[in-house]
């Protein structure tokens, strides 16, 4: 038990390695978010000249929901991923299959890695220019803070659960490339990262709160900006671990019906 | 001109072997394409959730903004179509393979943009032509030969001015080979920024990417011109005539940035 931690701990320091290896491209991105920051911020700082208040969001609200977006596109890595898929068509998969660690679990505690090195040099700096650009509002207090990085851990978790399981088409299909684009599309609508799920019409939030999206991005900005408060909190937190847990052991299961049909050819 | 003539052919050539190659996996194809089409659906939804809550965006009607929308994505999509493959150029950087290309006798440019076509990206600007014919019908617009013109010449213009964007954002990978992303911002940056009035933008948001880079006459200008809107930023009505020759100017700025950095490569060392 002891000794698969220490595993897991050990991959998650290469998986912060990986990105902090190349500080330029941190630095880019970081330009990148921050200009995005900027526009998308005027056009939808633009509806609260018609209205003070849309869905519990104010202007001050929906300006920080903004910034906080921007920070958590590297975070949360709500755009592309294929590492597995490529490497299950290149048949590399097979090395992570003979290794004495599932390569969900050693994928995940990767990924772990990768979002704290993502958190802190791509997240921390926007919200920094957003914060000194603009008049963002901040978590209520502590426990409010405290429930904030829980939720956004949760939110790692659940967008990883969702991209190792669009990946695991790739041991059936030859050109994965769609249904990636198709879960790339509709991951970024419906978790709220392009427009809060508050401003959605009601039928189409409905369907947003069915999905896990919310609990890739809008949840922990909701507790964030204190559009859910109190006890609310609490049902917010056990929603995105239930889809956590719930994802994660689809992985597991879909991931082995596909390593029966693996072929690997030469070697 | 002869060599330019030869040059158009073969592009012609290269296009035509890339789409008969895409063509043999017919299902493959249509399932890319249609996919394509729907997915750009939903990025209109933003817009649409957008006005479900406010009946205008910086005094923009819906139909108006769906015109800003259609123009800026139809010339998007065929600047994708055009130059799309500059994406992929940083790993030649990367790999030292841009060497390759500078020992054949056609220009560098030339070579890395004709590297692949991807006939599919045309479902992109499929819907954005219905986006534009949503918009054409739900304006009444006054048609008269100025007005026409200057929105045939639009898309064109815009196309130009965008794949000049991308050619210039794209040289930085010639300096710093892992700042690539910092090309985003003013690439699929500038498709999100010409999509919505200008007006709405802070004064030097507005200076930096609507002027300085002139992505304001993609759309913006073009469409105050067609619509005989008056600007909400009080700039003359005669800026959208001014679209081609920004084209140009931004076409010629982009070939010499693109020489002054190829001189600048320093190959993989491999």
């Amino acid at each position: 038990m002891i000794a698969a931690l220490r595993a897991d701990l050990e991959i998650a320091r290469r998986g912060y390695a990986r990105y902090a290896a190349y500080p330029v491209a941190t630095l880019a991105g970081l330009f990148t978010n921050t200009l995005f920051g900027f526009m998308r911020g005027f056009v939808l700082l633009a509806l609260f000249e018609q209205r003070s208040e849309i869905g519990g969001y104010d202007a001050a609200a929906t300006l920080t929901y903004t910034w906080l977006t921007q920070a958590l596109i590297a975070t949360v890595f709500i755009w592309g991923w294929l590492d597995l898929a490529i490497r299950i068509r290149s048949g590399d998969i097979v090395t992570d299959l003979v290794r004495p660690i599932h390569p969900l679990r050693a994928a995940l505690a990767n990924d772990l890695g990768r979002s704290a090195y993502h958190a802190v040099f791509r997240g921390v700096p926007v919200l920094l220019v957003g914060a000194l650009m603009f008049d963002l509002i901040a978590p209520a207090g502590p426990l409010e803070w405290f429930a904030f990085f829980v939720s956004a851990a949760l939110a790692v978790v659940v967008s990883f659960a969702f991209r190792f399981l669009y990946n695991i088409p790739a041991f059936w299909l030859l050109d994965f490339r769609g249904i990636a684009v198709l879960a790339m599309i509709l991951s970024s609508l419906f978790s709220g990262f392009v427009i809060p799920i508050a401003f959605f019409p009601d039928w189409l939030a409905a369907i947003a709160h069915a999905t896990p999206f919310p609990a890739m991005v809008q949840i922990p900005i909701d507790i964030f900006v204190g559009a859910v408060r109190g006890p609310q909190i609490a049902v917010a937190l056990a929603v995105q671990a239930a889809w956590a847990a719930g994802l994660l052991l689809l992985c597991r299961v879909c991931f082995a019906l596909g390593v029966r049909r693996l072929v690997v050819q030469g070697g | 001109m002869g060599e330019r003539i030869d040059g158009i052919r073969l592009y012609g050539r290269l296009v035509a072997a890339r789409v008969r190659a895409q063509l043999q996996y017919r299902t493959s194809f249509a399932l890319d394409l249609a996919g394509n089409f729907f997915i750009s659906f939903l990025d209109f939804a933003a817009i649409l959730v957008i006005f479900s809550n406010v009946p205008q965006l910086g005094g923009w009607s819906v139909a108006e903004v769906a015109l800003l929308y259609g123009m800026s994505n139809l010339a998007f999509a065929l600047t994708d179509f055009a130059v799309g493959e500059l994406d992929q150029f940083p790993q030649q950087i990367r790999d030292g393979t841009f060497d390759q290309v500078l020992i054949r006798p056609r220009g560098t440019l030339f070579q890395v943009v004709t590297g692949n076509f991807q006939l599919r990206r045309l479902g992109k600007a499929l819907q954005a032509l219905l986006i534009l014919g949503y918009a054409l019908t739900a304006l009444p617009i006054e048609w008269t030969v100025d007005r026409l013109l200057v929105f045939a010449l639009a898309v064109p213009a815009g196309t130009v001015i965008f794949c000049s964007v991308w050619v210039v954002a794209i040289c930085i990978v010639f300096w710093a080979v892992d700042g690539r992303e910092a090309a985003n911002a003013f690439t699929y940056g500038g498709q999100f920024f010409t999509q919505f009035p200008i007006n709405i933008y802070d004064r030097w948001l507005r200076r930096f990417l609507a002027y300085a880079v002139p992505l304001a006459f993609v759309a913006y200008f073009p469409a105050l011109y067609v619509l005989h809107k008056s600007d909400p930023l009080g700039l003359p009505a005669w800026l959208g005539l001014l679209s081609p020759l920004v084209a140009l100017a931004a076409a010629v700025a982009a070939g010499a940035v693109w020489g002054g950095a190829v001189r600048h490569y320093r190959s993989a060392g491999g």
